[in-house]
């Protein structure tokens, strides 16, 4: 580093913090990664949450037993309100599993030097995501043992899918997103499995990091080959990010349900889902580098740049809610405008209000610079924003289905235990998987980061 | 017995009225070895096992519990452990039940089987005559009910009375139904029914009973029958009263006492005091143009509702705007179905409604005076107009609650009007032995507790629930010696007779029954008792001295004396066929009123700020007979939509003085639970607590306490809901009772009612088009008025086409008053599950149709400045409307459904595919109607023996996790096509008729093929006043509604 490093509250400091810590070479790193997984002894703070998570699971595990003993009646769904928690948990776990992707395969193509550090665990992050997400439309379903029928199958009774149904095209949007995003999460892999597999001192761990990385030697052919493939499953993965939530906001634009049937949808799922995914990143980025002191890997230029694209996404999203609320009274349909008026004055306005300070107004302090370079008010923030993004989820759901066109059927909802022992469960899910990933395989890509070495020491030079 | 029953069946005659044909399904053959279903009888509880075991000696019974269960009895036992009618399943497991639970399947789990268990299907060696298996058969029978008896064609399948449909040929029903009968073929197969005889709670045969009863004739008849007591409902069975009399004879001192707790001492009093004796009044409500209704509830209770119905709203079927209408007025202090879809209607306290008569008479000429507000006078004076400028074509008809004062005004009024002859008509009584039943009822009392009682026979009664609360009737009955109970179940009386028999539904026994009009009809069996269960009949026959005599014998003998010069054997034939007796109408007699208003004493003006407390049959349950049917349970309630409880209804107005509140909670909310506050009552010396409930439209400081709920021993479904207001009903106020404001206090506490639809504004938009005839002349298209119909093309996909037929259905809201009784017949006919009111709570209950009910715009009668804070919650105008599926031809549903559960039929129909169902629940977002409803737990009962017999054969029995909905029947639609195909004919107009349709006293529902512009249902989308709910959507729904016109006085409507 150079003498002129500016003094540490200066203004633009994240602009000069270099997005690796000072004094790295390509062993340290390679050390300092890679221990994480093979030397160092797990910590018993690991343990404790590894045993919290997988406690949640099992709640998990018990509810599904449960909504398969006796079926979805365990929810507190009805008629009117035939969507509850399961398709809220279902929309936000597929947003969140946005910025994984967007952060490998966009911001790679965008040659954002910066994501080296947090790509590999956000791709992660977003596979956790869309297994979570994943198994909310196959549970929501009245009988889940015939989930297979939204394939198309050769069935012999030659009966396919209804094509016309958004859930069908919801099928293959999230199935293309999940498989896609899971080969490009391996193919980045593959050098740092490689890693692991030589620097593996017991045999068995030698055999799994070996069968893993594909007999990867490192040979200029393979490096060469290496970033083809990657470079094109980013091309591939880059439409994939945008389609995959518009598919999903299809499931309701398509409805003619007041509150569902509105064009703004696509973009501003899209933008609520990259919103919510860089908030989940930060909220898993915080403790994580906290806790393996990877502060020099992930700086606080990664944390302040996450800030900045939460705070644009935030603002598309404010622009969403207010054009979906202007379109709705201009249009003058007599039941959009009754919608935006149940909004403000119903019996569910609280959880309306709620969502605009989780969504709109905290998140208006991320203009600030000394707001963005506190990690804890950015921890907050990320939770507030996912907590906010999920409300917004159970207002389009939930609320719109309360009161629709026939006021005699009109109705509320209330979920049950079920319902939430599903959510925090599929939380405690999705935290045991982090677990898992952080304890077996290395958290930062140790090829990028030896390829930024080599750029940082040149550019320092 | 049983195998004489089977004769007796295949005696009786399949009615030949439109019978539907139906499909073979193996699996449900059961109705076939239905002589073998007293194996799976139920045993109401574990006394029949204990019994079962006691009469096992010493070491055997107790080897293992296997050898329990293989009694049929203990596996259903096991079952009970799961619902059976209602599937209530309760949240809350907590630890120790789950324990239990896993245990206890554990332990039974070599016992239960799997969920369908294999059943040997076993062929007809001799097949029955005229039966073709999966072909139903159709019988002629009758309901008797309170004064009347309903004329019922019942479907047969395979033996097994499955689903009922009105008679066109009897007077009472005219095809019509009410849900009452509409629902009494469940009572047939209620689990919780008494199967057999028992003394002091244990099993005893029939002889033994025999033997009991041959002593207490025997002793009775030493005392020359004093202290031999009978005690029976209103009957109006000429042979049970000529059975009756058959015991009285040889015992003359014997007395036999009738206590209806819902009857009608003041019509039978009421025509005494007019006429100086007892007289039946028969209204012809087709012949009258302007309809006064004392407080009466004509159309939906009460002798000859059904028929009266049909009458009514045949004078308000529109076919353009020249047509004329009726006009009906209701004087009521709670809204009635009636009142409800009156022209006018006027609240006022029931103790006022008197005073409102006598001014009626005042101003017909007859005298005297009363005295009311001056909006009731202004009222008054309209009505008084009108109904003197229709002399002759008018009726006014007295509630059955009301006063004998009300009744004899009543009739009075009719005689000065010029009516009696042209809309009414006076005839013997249809009862066979009319008497004031108060009386009757207080006299037994008084002699039980003299002492003077020592064998009472109590004949389908059960006055230990329903007497009134000050004759104390247990302590009395427990005077008595030897008391004989027949009832259906073991209630609250048999706890405290000594003989309990279990008594025959009338699907199961013969007999006969005397109309409304004194028709009279044979009341055919339709299967062979399932249990060790008698009839009234062999009861009786068991004190005289032809103890083997049977009702079958009786009522054959009874009708050769009928027969006159025809051949008897075809009379009887006849009589069956038909399910009337030719001729047996009563003419109508002429009576002199010799009475006149002006003699009457003064009337006793009810002290100011008291408050008035009526107690009123419920819409479903009754008197609490019917407490143990879940469907009548889980039915709405017309105008409260309220299901599984009562509560106290109070105004509005006492809500507010009262600072009663209640809200729809967050689980369910306007569609299902609704929290209310809890009040305790002290009126009568008694105090009952019960949840309140606001009921818009009634009349201030009025306070309804609904009958028939709080059943302590109704069974499963019926005991233990709502609660008992017999307990503060007393002998002097049997249905009404003043009582100070402090009568009322709130508790504190908080209860969750189960309530349909709790919203009940339009918030402006068309759903419920209505109108005055005055707007209809004006303005014919005013149903379609700011319609918005988008153009066909407007749909991303392709027309269909429909070449064939369209199927449709109209529905006349002018014809339609809410009654539900097509509710409970789609129920039936469909099998659909009853969910339990915990369910109902949750929004899930799963009728295919909902009755909606509106309040519409402010009702202001008068214009009088001083009636301005008459506000729409005081008296509402309130409409119905039936909402099935409405089928659209451009469905949100289908396009929706991810696997193709939902499609278009070729003729129009949205088609659920139950087998490809996964139970996303898209469609029933997507539907804007709301008509979708979806098994979110297995609601149905598939372990109880006794209701697999209940089910419809050509209906898919839904498993959980799939949608359901209203098909319009599409298994008679397809009756009726491989019918035609046979005969290679296209469908006639009317040979489908759809469940809701048939029930339909009113004929407000048509349904047939909208593509032939000469059926009836073409006719009626026709006409101007036809709309699409929610047009606008470009669904195209091929349910289209008639606009309801109204028919109001211009002398009352505001300028």
């Amino acid at each position: 580093m150079s003498a002129g490093e500016p003094p540490i509250n200066s203004p633009d400091i994240t602009r000069l913090t270099p997005v690796l810590g000072p004094g790295h070479t390509y062993a340290s790193v390679t050390d300092k990664i890679s221990a994480i997984v093979l030397t160092r002894p797990t910590s018993l703070g690991w343990y404790i949450g590894f045993l919290i998570a997988f406690s949640i699971f099992g709640v998990l595990n018990i509810a599904i037993g449960w909504l398969m003993i006796k079926g979805v009646g365990i929810w507190g769904i009805n008629i009117p309100i035939g969507w509850g928690f399961a398709i809220v948990n279902f929309v936000w776990w597929i947003g969140i599993g946005h910025a994984g992707t967007l952060i490998s395969a966009i911001l790679f193509l965008l040659n954002q030097k910066w994501r080296t550090s947090i790509n590999r665990f956000a791709e992660a992050m977003t596979l956790f995501a869309v297994a979570c997400a994943g198994l909310f439309p196959i549970l929501h379903m009245g009988r889940p043992w015939y989930a297979f029928w939204m394939f198309p199958y050769p069935s012999v009774m030659g009966i396919w899918p209804q094509f016309r149904s958004p859930l069908i095209w919801d099928v293959f949007a999230v199935s293309t997103y999940g498989t896609v995003s899971l080969l490009f999460w391996f193919v980045g892999l593959i050098p740092d499995l490689a890693t692991l597999r030589d620097r593996s001192t017991s045999k068995a761990k030698q055999i799994i990091y070996g069968m893993l990385a594909m007999g990867w030697r490192g040979s200029a052919r393979h490096w060469q080959r290496y970033q083809s493939a990657y470079l094109l499953l980013a091309g591939l993965a880059t439409p994939l990010v945008l389609s995959v939530h518009t598919v999903v906001s299809f499931d309701f634009a398509i409805a003619i349900v007041p509150g569902w049937h509105t064009t703004i949808f696509p973009p501003y799922f899209v933008a609520g889902a990259i919103y919510s995914g860089f908030a989940m990143v930060l909220s898993i980025a915080i403790p994580l580098r906290k806790a393996y002191g990877l502060e020099d890997f992930i700086t606080m230029r990664h944390l302040d740049n996450m800030a900045k694209v939460m705070l644009a996404t935030g603002l598309i999203v404010a622009y969403g809610y207010f054009f979906e609320f202007f379109m709705s009274l201009y249009s003058g349909n007599k039941f959009d405008v009754f919608l935006v008026q149940q909004r403000l004055h119903g019996p569910y306005s609280r959880f309306y209000f709620a969502l605009i300070l989780c969504n709109i107004l905290l998140p208006q302090l991320m203009w600030f610079h000394k707001m963005r370079t506190n990690v804890a008010v950015l921890f907050v923030m990320s939770i507030v924003v996912n907590v906010g993004m999920w409300l917004e989820r159970f207002v389009i759901v939930v609320i719109s289905l309360t009161r629709d066109f026939v006021p005699s059927a009109w109705g509320r909802y209330s979920p049950t235990v079920w319902d939430w022992a599903t959510l925090i469960g599929t939380l405690g899910m999705f935290v045991m998987l982090i677990f898992l990933f952080v304890r077996v395989l290395p958290a930062i890509s140790i090829a990028e980061m030896r390829e930024l070495v080599s750029e940082t020491s040149e550019e320092h030079k | 017995m049983d195998g004489m029953r089977e004769n007796e069946i295949i005696d009786g005659h399949t009615h030949d009225h439109d019978a539907h044909e139906g499909s073979l399904h193996a699996d449900d053959h059961s109705g076939s070895h239905q002589e073998d279903s007293a194996v799976h009888e139920h045993s109401l509880d574990l006394t029949v096992l204990r019994a079962k075991l006691r009469e096992k000696s010493g070491k055997q019974y107790w080897r293992t519990l296997e050898e329990l269960a293989d009694d049929p009895r203990f596996e259903d036992l096991l079952h009970r452990e799961f619902p059976r009618q209602a599937s209530e399943w309760d949240e809350t497991v907590d630890r120790r039940n789950f324990l239990k639970l896993a245990a206890a399947s554990l332990a039974f789990a070599g016992i239960s089987g799997c969920r369908q268990p294999d059943e040997l299907i076993v062929p007809y060696v001799k097949q029955p005559d005229g039966m073709i298996l999966g072909k139903p058969q159709f019988y002629a029978t009758a309901m008797p009910f309170g004064a009347d008896a309903v004329g019922l064609l019942v479907e047969s399948r395979e033996g097994r009375p499955t689903h009922i449909a009105g008679n066109p040929d009897h007077p009472s029903s005219l095809g019509g139904t009410d849900v009452i009968t509409q629902a009494s073929v469940l009572n047939l197969y209620d689990p919780d029914r008494s199967q057999t005889v028992s003394y002091l709670g244990e099993i005893r045969t029939w002889s033994d009973f025999l033997k009991a009863a041959e002593a207490r004739v025997a002793k009775a008849k030493t005392q020359g029958g004093a202290g031999f007591r009978i005690l029976t409902g209103t009957v109006t069975s000429p042979s049970l009263a000529a059975q009756i009399g058959n015991v009285l004879k040889q015992i003359p001192a014997a007395k036999w006492h009738q206590w209806e707790p819902a009857g009608s001492d003041g019509a039978r009093e009421g025509s005494k005091l007019a006429f100086g004796r007892y007289v039946n009044t028969v209204y012809r409500p087709d012949k009258a143009d302007v309809i006064l209704s004392l407080d009466s509830d004509f159309l939906a209770s009460g002798p000859g509702h059904i028929g009266y119905m049909n009458a009514f709203y045949r004078r308000r079927k529109l076919s353009g705007p020249s047509d004329t209408m009726n006009r009906l007025y209701v004087v009521e202090p709670t809204p009635s179905v009636t009142g409800s879809s009156a022209d006018h209607r006027l609240p006022l306290r029931s103790s006022e409604i008197e005073q409102f008569a006598r001014g009626l008479a005042a101003l017909v000429g007859l005298g005297g005076s009363g005295t009311l507000s001056p909006l009731a006078q202004k009222w008054l004076d309209a009505v008084a107009s009108d109904l003197t400028k229709h002399r002759g074509t008018s009726i006014v008809i007295a509630g059955e609650f009301q006063s004998p004062e009300v009744h004899a005004l009543a009739h009075a009024i009719n005689t000065a009007l010029g009516n009696v002859g042209t809309t009414l008509y006076y005839t013997e009584p249809v009862e066979a032995n009319p008497v004031n039943q108060l009386e009757s009822f207080t006299e037994l009392c008084a002699d039980m507790d003299a002492g003077k009682v020592d064998t009472l026979l109590i004949f389908g009664s059960n006055p230990v629930y329903d007497a009134p609360h000050n004759f104390d009737f247990t302590s009395k009955l427990k005077k008595v010696e030897s008391a004989v109970l027949l009832s259906s179940h073991f209630d609250e009386t048999a706890e405290y007779c000594q003989w309990h028999i279990a008594e025959s539904h009338f699907l199961e026994t013969w007999g006969d029954a005397r109309a409304f009009d004194g028709t009279v009809s044979v009341i055919q069996p339709l299967i062979a008792p399932l249990y060790h269960t008698h009839s009234a009949f062999e009861v009786l026959a068991a004190f005289t001295d032809k103890p083997g005599q049977t009702a079958y014998d009786l009522v054959r003998e009874r009708l050769k004396t009928l027969a006159g010069s025809t051949d008897p054997e075809k009379f009887w034939r006849k009589s069956l066929n038909d399910g009337v007796i030719a001729n047996s109408a009563y003419a109508p007699i002429s009576v002199a009123v010799k009475f006149s208003p002006a003699s009457l004493p003064p009337a006793k003006t009810p002290p100011a700020g008291q408050l008035e407390f009526l107690f009123r049959p419920d819409a479903n349950v009754h008197d609490g007979r019917y407490a143990n049917n879940g469907w009548l349970q889980e039915l709405a309630r017309p105008v409260t939509k309220l299901t599984w409880d009562n509560a106290a209804l109070v105004s509005p107005r006492l809500a507010e003085k009262l600072q009663l509140t209640q809200r729809a909670a967050a689980r369910g909310g306007e569609h299902g639970q609704i929290v209310t506050n809890v009040i305790d009552m002290s009126i009568s010396n008694s105090k009952v607590t019960a949840a309140a409930w606001i009921l818009p439209g009634q009349a201030d400081d009025v306070v309804v306490l609904p009958l028939g709920y709080g059943r302590k021993r109704a069974g499963f479904t019926g005991s233990n809901k709502g609660y008992s207001a017999y307990v503060v009903r007393t002998s002097t106020a049997l249905w009404s009772v003043m009582a100070g404001t402090d009568a009322i206090k709130k508790t504190g506490d908080e209860y969750p009612l189960a309530c349909t639809q709790y919203h009940f504004n339009m918030e402006g938009r068309k759903i419920l088009s209505t109108g005055t005839l005055a707007e209809y002349r004006k303005n014919p298209e005013f149903a379609k008025e700011g319609d918005e119909t988008p153009p066909k093309e407007m749909s991303l996909y392709k027309e269909f086409a429909y070449p064939g037929y369209a199927w449709g259905m109209a529905i006349d809201l002018n014809s339609c008053n809410g009654c539900n009784a097509c509710v409970i017949a789609c129920q039936s006919e469909n099998n659909i599950p009853v969910v339990g009111k915990d369910q109902v709570m949750r929004g899930r209950e799963m009728h295919w149709i909902r009755i909606d009910r509106y309040y519409a715009k402010l009702n202001t009668e008068t214009g009088d400045p001083g009636a301005t804070d008459y506000d729409a919650l005081d008296n509402p105008q309130t409409y119905f409307q039936p909402v099935p599926c409405q089928q659209c031809e451009n469905a949100p549903c289908e396009q929706v459904c991810p696997v193709g559960a939902t499609v278009h039929s070729a003729e129009g129909l949205n088609d659920m595919v139950y087998n490809r169902c996964v139970g996303t629940r898209y469609c029933s977002n997507n539907c804007p109607y709301k008509v979708r409803r979806f098994n979110f737990l297995r609601f149905q009962d598939w372990e109880t023996p006794s209701l697999k017999l209940l089910r419809n054969p050509e209906v898919t029995v839904r498993s959980r996790g799939v949608m359901e909905k209203c098909t319009y029947c599409v298994q008679r639609i397809n009756n009726a096509r491989i019918e035609a195909e046979k005969q290679n004919r296209p469908i006639k107009d009317g040979e489908i008729v759809t469940a809701c349709e048939s029930a339909c006293p009113a004929k407000a529902i048509v349904f047939g093929n909208a593509n032939d512009p000469s059926s009836r249902v073409a006719k009626l989308k026709a006409q101007t006043r036809n709309y699409p709910i929610l047009g606008e959507l470009n669904t195209r729904p091929r349910t289209t509604y008639l606009a309801a016109v109204r028919n109001p006085n211009p002398e009352l409507e505001k300028a």
